[in-house]
């Protein structure tokens, strides 16, 4: 039956996504320890790597355009295709970011290390299992998980804000920090951007789930 | 300054329900001597939009469209329960003093294939009119120019009215029926598969030509193709087993239905 070959295909798309999660969690693990280590042979592979997110985004995206025009599909399929298309894209910008803080690592690994590294790494681990917590989400079509996916990313927000004020007090004290202590909050930043993706990743699942856009509504998590 | 309102985001619990109406069932019923085919259905019909009623083969989706023409009365030991009211008068179409002749001459029927009558094209079109004692030539002959371009045919035949209908192709022999329905300015169109027996060029044909008529007359709509339910219509009616299933927006039920059975049938995952 031509339903089953359908079916198929929708959970080979699953697969997909499920793998370039796992190598955009592997990017940010990297990237991370790339920073910690002070590695930047380490941050040249992330980089380098980011081509194979890119190649997954893109073969994603035509089994989706692939899957429309040919089964066109209706309600929960629908929803998953439409889904997963949008959800490959968050996941590279994710990668992006990753490679992004590897480029500003090879920068800081010039210098003398300013300050042990102790918020960036608990930033990145928490904002690395919001995307697998999201990926689970949307591969087991767990809305309650998304849901609690959303609220973690306050707590990227507010480890952001702290580590924004005890930079901003190397930058007052002394002016040489200065450079080394803006590309420490651009690395912040970006993991606090990772943060944003995910959760845009949680609503979708919510979507998926549901049928419910949640995003642009407020309060931001209705339940 | 004040902040502009936000546009309020649709969730599926705001199911909306059609305004105005231009006919409705109300827990119709009906009947084949002891078999029942309609069970308690209750189904709103927009005015000036398309509704579609979808569902698996023998579900009664032809059998609700010709309640709607009381074609069942000239058969015997059928049986109708509940009303179908046709607005704004809020007629009821099945009640016993109505006369069906009255009723036909409201609406107008299309069927599966194209059945013209074998006379010439600017008879079959004619035929109507005729019935309701149009004569005159001059109104005549305006107002079957005027059907066949609304059937989107009129440059096709304009030079061969005299031809047999028979002689047309199959989608033109659907647009001819199409014209003779609308001659007679009905309110309500009613189309039991009508792109049935069409190749899909004469059947995307038939589907603009729904979205242009549309602005002027209300469209009743059965298919078993779900993407043309999908393209052409507002509203969508899933029928099952002589039931009314789901009844939404087409769009909000093509992405979202609420019902499981909506879902498995329009995802082919039916039974
Ligand atoms: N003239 C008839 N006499 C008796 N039973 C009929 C007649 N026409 C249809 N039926 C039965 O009524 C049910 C609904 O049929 P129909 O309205 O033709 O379904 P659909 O158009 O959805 O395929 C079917 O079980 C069919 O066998
Ligand atoms: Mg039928």
């Amino acid at each position: 039956m031509i339903q089953r070959h359908f079916d198929e295909e929708l959970a080979e798309l699953k697969t997909k996504l499920a793998r370039m999660a796992g190598l955009a969690e592997d990017q940010i693990d990297k990237a991370l320890a790339a920073l910690v280590t002070r590695d930047s042979a380490l941050a040249c592979r992330v980089i380098e790597r980011d081509h194979k997110v890119n190649a997954l985004d893109v073969e994603i995206d035509e089994a989706c355009i692939e899957l429309l025009a040919l089964h066109q599909p209706a309600a929960h399929d629908l929803r998953l295709v439409t889904t997963a298309m949008k959800l490959s894209t968050e996941l590279e910008r994710i990668s992006d970011l990753a490679e992004s803080i590897c480029e500003r690592a090879i920068e800081l690994n010039e210098e003398p290390q300013l300050k042990p590294y102790i918020d960036i790494p608990r930033m990145g681990s928490l904002a690395r299992v919001m995307v697998k917590e999201s990926i689970d989400a949307f591969v087991k079509e767990d809305a309650t998980l998304a849901r609690k996916v959303i609220v973690n990313d306050d707590f990227v927000d507010d480890l952001m804000e702290q580590l924004f004020r005890e930079l901003l007090s190397f930058m007052v004290e002394n002016p040489h920090t200065i450079s080394r202590a803006i590309r420490l909050s651009f690395i912040a930043k970006s993991l606090e951007r990772m943060a944003d993706h995910v959760t845009n990743i949680a609503e979708l699942v919510v979507y998926l789930v549901e049928g419910k856009i949640i995003r642009h509504t407020s309060p931001p998590v209705p339940l | 300054m004040e902040l502009m309102e936000l546009p309020h985001i649709e969730s599926p619990e705001d199911r909306v329900l059609p305004k105005p109406l231009k006919a409705e069932a109300r827990s119709l019923s009906f009947s084949y001597g002891s078999r029942p085919a309609l069970r308690n259905l209750s189904i709103p019909i927009a005015e000036y939009k398309i509704t579609a009623l979808i569902g698996p083969s023998g579900c009664g989706k032809s059998t609700f469209l010709r309640c709607f023409n009381r074609m069942h009365d000239l058969y015997p030991g059928t049986c109708y329960e509940g009303e179908i009211l046709l607005y704004p008068d809020g007629r009821n179409i099945l009640a016993r003093e109505v006369d069906p002749i009255e009723v036909r001459m409201r609406l107008a029927m299309v069927f599966q294939k194209p059945n013209p009558f074998p006379k010439s094209v600017y008879e079959n079109v004619a035929y109507g009119l005729k019935v309701r004692g149009v004569m005159d030539r001059r109104i005549l002959d305006e107002k079957i120019e005027q059907a066949l371009r609304s059937a989107a045919l009129w440059e096709e035949v304009k030079d061969r009215l005299s031809a047999q209908a028979t002689s047309l192709s199959g989608g033109q022999q659907q647009r001819l029926c199409m014209a003779r329905a609308l001659a007679i300015d009905p309110e309500l169109l009613l189309l039991d598969e009508p792109t049935s027996a069409l190749d899909p060029i004469a059947t995307a044909n038939i589907e603009e030509l729904l979205l242009d008529l549309k602005r002027r007359v209300t469209i009743l709509i059965v298919t078993h193709n779900m993407q043309q339910a999908a393209r052409v219509s507002d509203w969508t009616a899933f029928m099952y087993l002589g039931e009314l299933v789901e009844f939404g927006l087409t769009k909000q039920l093509f992405t979202n239905p609420s019902r499981k059975q909506t879902e498995d049938y329009i995802t082919g995952r039916f039974g």
